[in-house]
């Protein structure tokens, strides 16, 4: 009794102590992208739990389509009203930064998420499962594979149409995590993000063994770099007493000013930045697949459901990396000079270790899962550039990789034998003979990762290592175009193994699309050549976002 | 008004994606949607013109700047079009012939299941042409360069089935890469010595610039326009490339495409100019090859061959004129679009008797055709009289002042020049009475139980028609008042020459003769009977048969020392490159093998790895510091 009347206690103060208390000041508008994706992502659930079933697919695609255009549609109105340049600032209390980095990346995420929907939404190429039309995802996935809840499902014909918005619920973690300003939010976004990724790719409906297993395996080595991430935190806020990436940046340029009491025995030991940098670095560098952080990524590309490793693949890098040129330009730039070496090991052996361990894969999703780490080590090139230049050529890449990943892995999806989508690359042989333009539109899509020129693939390479070279990191050039050339190998190797060889007897299928992934396709072709024959408009836009607001 | 120009690109542009990725949706309408596009694009060409003519002579050159591919420090690549008075000429040229070949090429491939494509061809090559000379910079027309030889490629071996058409469009492919290399090296030279492409920059520097670099860079847009434009020693192509449908060969191989050699020398002319050399080797060049071709077409009973040797010999004009310098170019380009009238019409004529023959093309199988065809008789007899210069029509204006150029040209190169250029007037007008009476003239030399020779629907006629009356009437507009010369001259500047004899003697001598030739064609092909089967000949003759043994040439000296070339490049690089090569391959491939073990799969091993790299993460950071 008398606990409950403490408690009601503090309620009466603190309401009968106005002023004392001050509400947080939030500006909604410019948070709007954000709020509107997570706030579609909450209906989606309420969607879930009292639309009926035959509605909900519908309503649910309907949903995330308006919602993504919504917000995509904010974030250029807050980028015309000069929130990426000369009003940009740090919104919600020091949590959130509004500037053109934030707004490019949050723009690119909303677009791609916007085609990852309509791969999600493909239900024409899995066979009619008892005169159903079904997506890629689970029947029913709490239902142990292979057992007689599983049938059933199949059998109802269900669908887990929770995948939209448990799809929302990431793109709302991805879009805070570039624009986040303190390590808490950081920490928070970067859970929000990945767990819905977690739960996603445990869902395929074929192959749910593997599916499964990529799921956990991505799980357990998340939360295990999470523990790191969240270490560093601790040992940054032990040496600058703040969380905010102003603060720190202030303490490491300055030195402390005020020793907090609490703190007073580690703060402003460099010791603590050090070691507390290089942790959040690596949980970072965990989630853009970097050496020797990258081990999940091809058994994790692999499992995941083909549209989930597309999304996955193209959004994750886009708002980690994001984080990381925040991180390392806006808390991080007094200590460029310990940084850039180490990330310059990094870099090498990421651009090598993808090049060179793609090599001998022979299924498709882990090529191109090796493809993306390799990838990953050409961006840290222009991470390292230290540069605006560095930066705009890191945007421009990032928005042009996930488009051609995206548009990459929806044609896998394609790609169709009795056992579902058929992975194996010997499969593939022959498929320029069978179906030309399915073939020809991978091949656009391979000569862009090898960089070839009239691609966007190039246009980007070109950047980065532009700036890279400009910023006296000219070994790393070096280093990055002999990793290229080793990629080439066996990107063309794809392309001759569809167009030169024969096909075989038993080869699979090209299933026919609806309109949906036709679009995801033709959006990903018409990016990777228009941002390959006319990329200046693009970096140039690029160039403008390139500014951090501190 | 200049935001148009880029419409003319795009309009045909638009035709050849729809019609070639369309599909079979478009089998029905594909056709009238890529003739449609053409008179689109000649009707904003028209509307442009008139825009340019309300405007006095300096300020009718327009610029319209699209966008800039990856400026690097120096090296901007813009896309960007230039339409001055020259690309205007072109311009209308090409969509206005452009657009009559299409409306002809309804009727001519009716029953052609492919015919969708050949028009989807039709329209890219349009789109290259128009690039090509739109272009404000070197880079940029040598992307419609390469695209109009890659609809001509498509275009001769557009009846792929026949072993011929394919072995032709390889060979004029392969013959055109040589020139290609000569206008890449071009562009390359260009760049090291001006740093830019844009014609504006380049053109201007040329007076500051060294002779021997200026030199260099010319032979360099000699040899591109040579494979271009079927020139001696590129010109082999040219015949065989009369295996495309004969609409192919009035458009590319008549009348627009083969003529891009000589828009590149006019453009140049800065460059030309400053480089007295290059400019010598380009009047051998012409000299050499209006002979060449016009003594191919007298020996050719292929219709479209006798054709295809008049028109590389009319071309030969075209060159020697722009070799000429300021007197020439205004001269070079009057007969290109003279010619453009003629020799469509003339190619549409010989089309139209295949229509009605059965496609049959040699001349010895056909003979008193004008009674069955008397539209083709007419518009193919009024095309004719132009060619050969007959007074008053186009041809004998624009031909006649190359003549009168090549001997102002002066001192002992002047009367070599005209005495070949004369003598080239009377050698095609030999050639072409020949054609004239085999085909229309003497006794019928084909079966009247296999073949029924008819008059074309009006859709192929009325082409030809409109073609005729350009021929009449073309030449004698350009030189009122010179009219033409006038409306060019702010672009390639134009000197008066000074003929050592007048230009009455010239027009008298023209004149003489054409009569000759005309005579003593009528004397041997005329007069008496022309055998259905061609008799053994002298050895001239023979030899012209076998294109004056070019072809025999290049197998000798080309294929087989570049077969033994190769061979021994070939075991060089087994030996040496590929040892490097495929040792570096396999150790690459043997470390992939090894670092793939670190792969392997269980969460654990990952896991020691992630702590691992940790660890080291950290100490290299603090090592960083200590160090």
């Amino acid at each position: 009794m008398s606990s409950v009347a403490s408690v009601h206690s503090l309620w009466t103060v603190a309401a009968g102590a106005p002023g004392k208390i001050p509400g947080p000041h939030i500006e909604y508008a410019q948070l709007s992208p954000t709020l509107i994706v997570l706030g579609a992502a909450v209906i989606g659930v309420l969607i879930e739990a009292f639309v009926p079933r035959a509605a909900r697919y519908y309503s649910q695609l309907l949903l995330s389509l308006v919602a993504l255009a919504a917000a995509f549609a904010a974030v250029i109105g807050l980028a015309a009203g000069g929130f990426g340049s000369s009003k940009a600032h740090i919104a919600a209390m020091g949590a959130i930064a509004v500037d053109g980095p934030a707004l490019f990346l949050q723009g690119t995420i909303l677009l791609v998420s916007l085609i990852a929907v309509f791969t999600f939404a493909e239900r024409r190429l899995d066979p009619a499962a008892h005169g159903k039309r079904v997506d890629s995802f689970a029947a029913e996935a709490a239902a142990v594979p292979g057992g007689a809840a599983e049938q059933a499902a199949v059998k109802a014909g269900f669908t887990t149409t929770e995948v939209f918005p448990i799809l929302l619920f990431a793109v709302g973690g991805m879009l805070v995590f570039p624009a986040a300003n303190d390590l808490l939010t950081l920490f928070v976004a970067l859970e929000v993000f990945s767990l819905p990724l977690y739960i996603l790719c445990a869902l395929a409906r074929r192959q749910r063994l593997l599916s499964q297993e990529a799921a956990v395996k991505y799980f357990l080595l998340g939360a295990f770099s999470s523990a790191f991430l969240l270490f560093g935190v601790a040992l940054l806020y032990g040496y600058a007493g703040t969380v905010t990436y102003a603060g720190i940046a202030e303490v490491v340029s300055d030195g402390a000013k005020q020793i907090d009491p609490a703190l007073a025995g580690t703060m402003g030991n460099d010791a603590l930045l050090l070691i507390g940098g290089a942790l959040v670095l690596m949980g970072l560098l965990f989630k853009v697949g970097a050496v020797p952080f990258h081990m999940w990524t091809p058994d994790v590309y692999q499992g995941a459901p083909t549209p989930v490793t597309g999304f996955m693949a193209a959004a994750t890098k886009v708002a980690a990396f994001g984080a990381l040129l925040r991180l390392l330009y806006v808390v991080l730039p007094g200590l460029r000079w310990d940084w850039r070496p180490v990330l310059w090991g990094v870099a090498i052996l990421t651009m090598l270790g993808g090049a060179v361990v793609a090599i001998t894969q022979t299924d498709i999703k882990r090529l191109l899962a090796y493809s993306s780490i390799a990838h990953a080590g050409f961006i840290l090139a222009g991470v390292i550039a230290t540069s605006e230049d560095g930066v705009s050529s890191v945007l421009f890449y990032l928005g042009a990789y996930s488009f051609v990943t995206l548009g990459a892995f929806a044609v896998v999806t394609l790609v169709r034998d009795a056992g579902g989508e058929a992975t194996q690359l010997s499969k593939w042989a022959g498929l320029g003979r069978r179906s030309p333009l399915v073939a020809a539109v991978f091949a656009v899509f391979l000569l862009a990762f090898a960089g070839i020129p009239l691609t966007s693939g190039f246009a980007g390479k070109f950047a980065v290592f532009k700036a890279a070279a400009q910023s006296g990191a000219g070994w790393l050039v070096v280093v990055g175009v002999i990793s290229s050339a080793i990629a080439a190998f066996f990107y063309i190797r794809v392309i001759v193994l569809m167009f030169f060889n024969e096909p075989k007897a038993d080869g699979p299928t090209v299933a026919v699309p609806s309109p949906l992934t036709t679009t995801a396709i033709a959006i990903g072709v018409t990016a990777t050549l228009v941002l390959g024959l006319a990329p200046q408009y693009f970096l140039d836009l690029a160039g403008q976002a390139g500014v951090f607001v501190r | 008004m200049e935001n148009l120009i880029a419409l003319l690109v795009a309009a045909p542009l638009v035709g050849a994606a729809l019609l070639l990725c369309g599909g079979k949706r478009l089998d029905r309408t594909g056709h009238w949607i890529g003739t449609l596009l053409a008179v689109a694009s000649f009707a904003v060409g028209v509307a442009l013109f008139a825009d340019m003519l309300g405007r006095s002579a300096d300020h009718r050159a327009m610029h319209q700047y699209l966008f800039s591919w990856i400026p690097v420090g120096g090296f901007r690549a813009d896309v960007a079009f230039q339409l001055d008075q020259l690309s205007m000429t072109f311009v209308l040229l090409i969509t206005g012939v452009g657009s009559l070949i299409h409306i002809y090429s309804i009727g001519y491939m009716e029953h052609d299941e492919r015919r969708r494509r050949f028009f989807g061809y039709l329209n890219l090559f349009l789109a290259a042409m128009l690039l090509l000379v739109l272009a404000d910079n070197y880079l940029l027309l040598y992307v419609g360069w390469e695209g109009v030889g890659l609809a001509s490629y498509l275009l001769i071996g557009f009846w792929q089935h026949k072993p011929s058409a394919a072995t032709a469009a390889k060979k004029a492919f392969l013959v055109n890469r040589v020139g290609d290399m000569g206008l890449s090296i071009a562009i390359m030279l260009m760049f090291t010595t001006f740093g830019t492409f844009a014609f504006g920059p380049v053109l201007a520097a040329t007076g500051a610039t060294s002779e021997g670099k200026l030199t260099a860079i010319g032979l360099m847009l000699l040899l591109a326009a040579c494979g271009k434009s079927a020139q001696v020693p590129l010109q082999s192509w040219l015949g065989d490339a009369m295996e495309g449908p004969t609409p192919v060969s009035a458009l590319i191989h008549a009348a627009t495409m083969v003529t891009a050699g000589v828009y590149l020398i006019t453009r140049s002319g800065a460059v030309f100019n400053a480089a007295p050399d290059a400019q010598l080797a380009v009047v051998v060049v012409g000299a050499v090859t209006l002979l060449y071709g016009a003594i191919v077409g007298c020996a050719k009973d292929d219709i479209k061959k006798a054709l295809a040797g008049s028109t590389m010999s009319q071309i030969g004009y075209m060159v020697l004129a722009a070799g000429l310098g300021p007197i020439g170019y205004a001269f070079a380009i009057m007969h290109l679009v003279t010619h453009g009238f003629f020799k469509a019409g003339l190619f549409l004529g010989a089309g139209s008797v295949m229509h009605g023959m059965n496609d049959e093309v040699d001349m010895r199988k056909y003979g008193g055709l004008r009674k069955y065809m008397p539209v083709t008789f007419l518009t193919f007899g009024l095309g004719y009289l132009a060619i050969i210069g007959f007074p008053g029509l186009s041809g004998f204006f624009s031909k006649d002042k190359i003549i009168e150029a090549a001997f102002a040209k002066g001192g002992t190169e002047g009367w070599i020049l005209g005495g070949a250029a004369l003598l080239g007037a009377a050698v095609t007008a030999f050639y072409m009475t020949r054609v004239m009476l085999m085909t229309f003239f003497g006794e019928k030399r084909w079966d009247p139980k296999e073949t029924h020779p008819h008059e074309s629907p009006k859709i192929m006629t009325v082409p030809m028609i409109v073609l005729a009356v350009g021929s009449v009437f073309a030449g004698g507009l350009f030189s009122i008042n010179e009219s033409f010369v006038t409306w060019l001259e702010p672009v390639t500047s134009f000197a008066h020459g000074h003929s050592p004899v007048s230009a009455t003697t010239v027009t008298a001598s023209t004149i003489v003769v054409l009569l000759l030739g005309v005579g003593t064609a009528w004397l041997m092909y005329g007069r008496k009977p022309v055998p259905a089967l061609a008799p053994r000949g002298s050895l001239l003759t023979r030899a012209a048969r076998r294109d004056l043994l070019q072809d025999d040439f290049n197998d000798l000296v080309f294929v087989r020392g570049g077969t033994h070339l190769t061979t021994t490049l070939v075991q060089l690089d087994r030996s040496l490159v590929d040892g490097a090569v495929n040792g570096t391959a396999a150790s690459m491939g043997g470390l992939s093998s090894l670092l793939r073990r670190l792969q392997t799969g269980f969460v654990r091993s990952y896991a020691v790895q992630m702590l691992g790299g940790a660890a080291v993460l950290v100490a290299a950071t603090l090592l960083m510091r200590g160090v």
